[in-house]
């Protein structure tokens, strides 16, 4: 043992650096090894099929094999010019907005409401939080079950109270609504956990020191709770816009985009153009419109998120 | 047990959603109208279960029939659980799910953590641009990746294949980040000390940093297989066969099989929320937990 340390010691400079030189190589070796899994899978089914998209999109590519010529631009002028794709994606939008706001208000309040410190925590954390649990189809299957118009719970109990039974699924201007309460009911319990979470870790040393200057609940959770819970808000907000852009399960399960299209969907759309149409390079170039429209909207975001940090 | 907990106790969110004891104060007018509002709360959002529940322990004739009762009015029956057991394909669905979900999560693991632990440790030519390439994967929605993807597995022959449900869903770069994160934070010293004696990446990788990851690792686990489990848009447009189709997509083809059998459907529906409800009751702290770590990177 002695002697190792000795040699070592007695090693001159060359040496040393063609260590420096092999410990380099040796992390390039060890570096790209430990990604290479991820980078097979990752260039596989994400970056091939990303570039064979942009690829399928200027061509004419369908389901049935036939005319896979090149059309140049020719998809996406069609596109813009597809009154469909625009109801669809003014459909995408309005979901996006009227689900949003429900979605992150709600969630603030149960998990304020929750963080008072009451009795039983672990059960409301269940009761909100277990819908998320669900795929989308059951989800579906209780709320086209809860919205039936003769049979339904809801249009029973406000039969009950006098109100009249509202057709939910098959009303256009209800039907995207519905879509919105099934939505709040299931993935609410998901954002309702990560303001909980950034609540729960706001130190309490705050709290106490607002009630030693005589602040009540309200003013504390005003001037302390709600700043403090900004970057959180933030993050909750640009993640659900995104996951909302991205709606297709449950309305395409609750109304199939109906009544009229009332409900479709852009990546219901992309779905059908290429599915239902057999059209592949149409409903490719809808595919990068839409991608584009997210990443409009994450630019958007990101800039807004800068701005407010710096 | 102690040099476990040390690493996770860095990150704030870890510990955050443990129910806060020590501020459990005694009930105030206040907190008496919190707990009512809360508790109407949690009533309305236990009531799609609760309807379910009622009409899938209904006769199909009772559950079809107005006025709706709102307890079984002829007792409670099984027929509609038999019925949908014997008929459907529900306990192939659930099995293609599990098996396909377990697969998912297990690949899913492996290489995010092989790949976290290399942008996280080893210094090489070429990582910060991966980061980049990875950080900016982020932005990809799945939904447009389906039309390529599709015509990909149809040139591999995936279609209707476990391989094809569950290849393309094993990229999760915010899971990535999300152990890379938790990574950087186990202290250099206990590789340092091991490299020092020798060991290789591997050795460290297997014998120091994983153990030290385990709630982590377990977080993203849970993440990973609910994602899967659920995941309804891309089993749709791999699998055709029946035989094949995991629970969301086949629960999808028994709606518009059934029709209008209501008992039926509520009963598929509870078994196939069954599995994940069960998981849930018994890893609830984890499961919430490890939402709470994962969650703002994820999806």
């Amino acid at each position: 043992m002695s002697t190792t340390i000795d040699k070592r010691q007695a090693a001159p400079a060359a040496p040393a650096e063609n260590r420096h030189e092999a410990r380099k190589r040796r992390d390039r070796i060890h570096g790209w090894s430990f990604m290479a899994p991820f980078l097979a899978f990752f260039g596989l089914f994400l970056i091939w099929p990303l570039i064979y998209g942009v690829v399928m999109s200027f061509t004419g590519k369908s389901l049935t094999g036939a005319n896979s010529s090149f059309l140049g631009l020719a998809n996406y002028a069609e596109a813009l010019g597809d009154a469909d794709m625009w109801h669809s994606l003014g459909n995408t939008l309005y979901f996006t907005v009227i689900s949003t706001v429900p979605l992150v208000l709600v969630a603030l309040l149960m998990a304020a409401l929750v963080n008072m410190g009451l009795p039983a925590q672990w059960l409301w954390r269940l009761s909100f939080f277990a819908p998320f649990l669900l795929a989308s189809t059951v989800v579906s299957l209780f709320f086209v079950w809860m919205f039936n118009p003769q049979l339904g719970l809801i249009n029973d109990v406000l039969g009950k109270v006098g109100l009249a039974p509202v057709d939910w699924l098959n009303n256009p201007d209800v039907a995207m609504w519905s879509i919105v309460i099934a939505t709040l009911w299931w993935t609410v319990g998901f954002n309702f956990l990560l303001y909980l979470a950034a609540m729960q870790n706001i130190p309490t040393a705050h709290y106490e020191a607002a009630q030693l200057d005589g602040a009540g609940g309200w003013r504390q959770f005003f001037s302390i709770t709600l700043p403090q819970l900004n970057q959180t808000t933030i993050m909750i907000v640009i993640l659900q816009v995104l996951a909302s852009l991205k709606i297709f399960d449950q309305v395409y399960q609750m109304t199939g985009g109906g009544p009229g299209g009332a409900t479709r969907t852009i990546v219901q759309y992309i779905f059908e153009a290429g599915f239902t149409g057999y059209r592949l390079g149409y409903s490719a170039a809808i595919s990068y419109i839409f991608f584009g429209l997210i990443v409009v909207v994450s630019i958007a975001q990101f800039a807004v998120t800068r701005k407010r940090s710096a | 047990m102690a040099t476990t907990l040390t690493a996770p106790a860095r990150t704030s969110r870890r510990t955050a959603v443990e129910p806060s004891r020590k501020r459990r104060k005694p009930l105030s007018p206040a907190r008496i109208i919190a707990t009512v509002i809360v508790a109407v709360l949690a009533v309305t959002w236990l009531v799609p279960f609760a309807w379910a529940t009622v009409t899938a322990f209904k006769s199909e004739t009772e559950a079809a029939a107005a006025p709706i009762t709102l307890v079984p009015k002829s007792g409670f029956t099984f027929d509609a659980f038999a019925k949908v057991l014997q008929q459907g394909n529900i306990p192939q669905w659930t099995w293609n799910s599990l098996f396909t979900s377990a697969a998912v999560t297990a690949v899913t693991l492996v290489i995010s953590a092989l790949a976290a632990y290399a942008l996280s440790r080893i210094d090489f030519k070429g990582r910060k641009v991966l980061m980049t390439v990875i950080v900016a994967s982020l932005i990809v929605p799945p939904p447009v990746l389906i039309i390529p993807l599709f015509y990909q597995m149809v040139s591999f022959h995936m279609i209707d294949t476990y391989w094809g449900i569950i290849l393309p869903q094993v990229i999760a770069p915010a899971m990535v980040f999300v152990l890379k994160k938790f990574f950087d934070q186990i202290p250099r010293e206990l590789e340092d000390a091991a490299l020092v004696d020798g060991a290789g990446r591997i050795r460290i990788f297997l014998q120091v940093v994983l153990p030290l990851s385990r709630p982590i690792l377990a977080a993203v686990a849970i993440f990973v297989f609910i994602g899967a489990w659920n995941n309804f848009l891309w089993p749709f447009i791999v699998t055709n066969d029946s035989a094949m189709l995991t629970l969301p997509v086949g629960l999808q083809t028994i709606k518009s099989a059934y029709g209008i059998q209501y008992a039926q459907n509520m009963a598929s529906a509870l078994l196939a929320a069954l599995p994940l409800i069960l998981v849930f009751l018994f890893f609830q702290r984890q499961i919430i937990k490890g939402i709470s770590t994962t969650g703002l990177a994820g999806t």
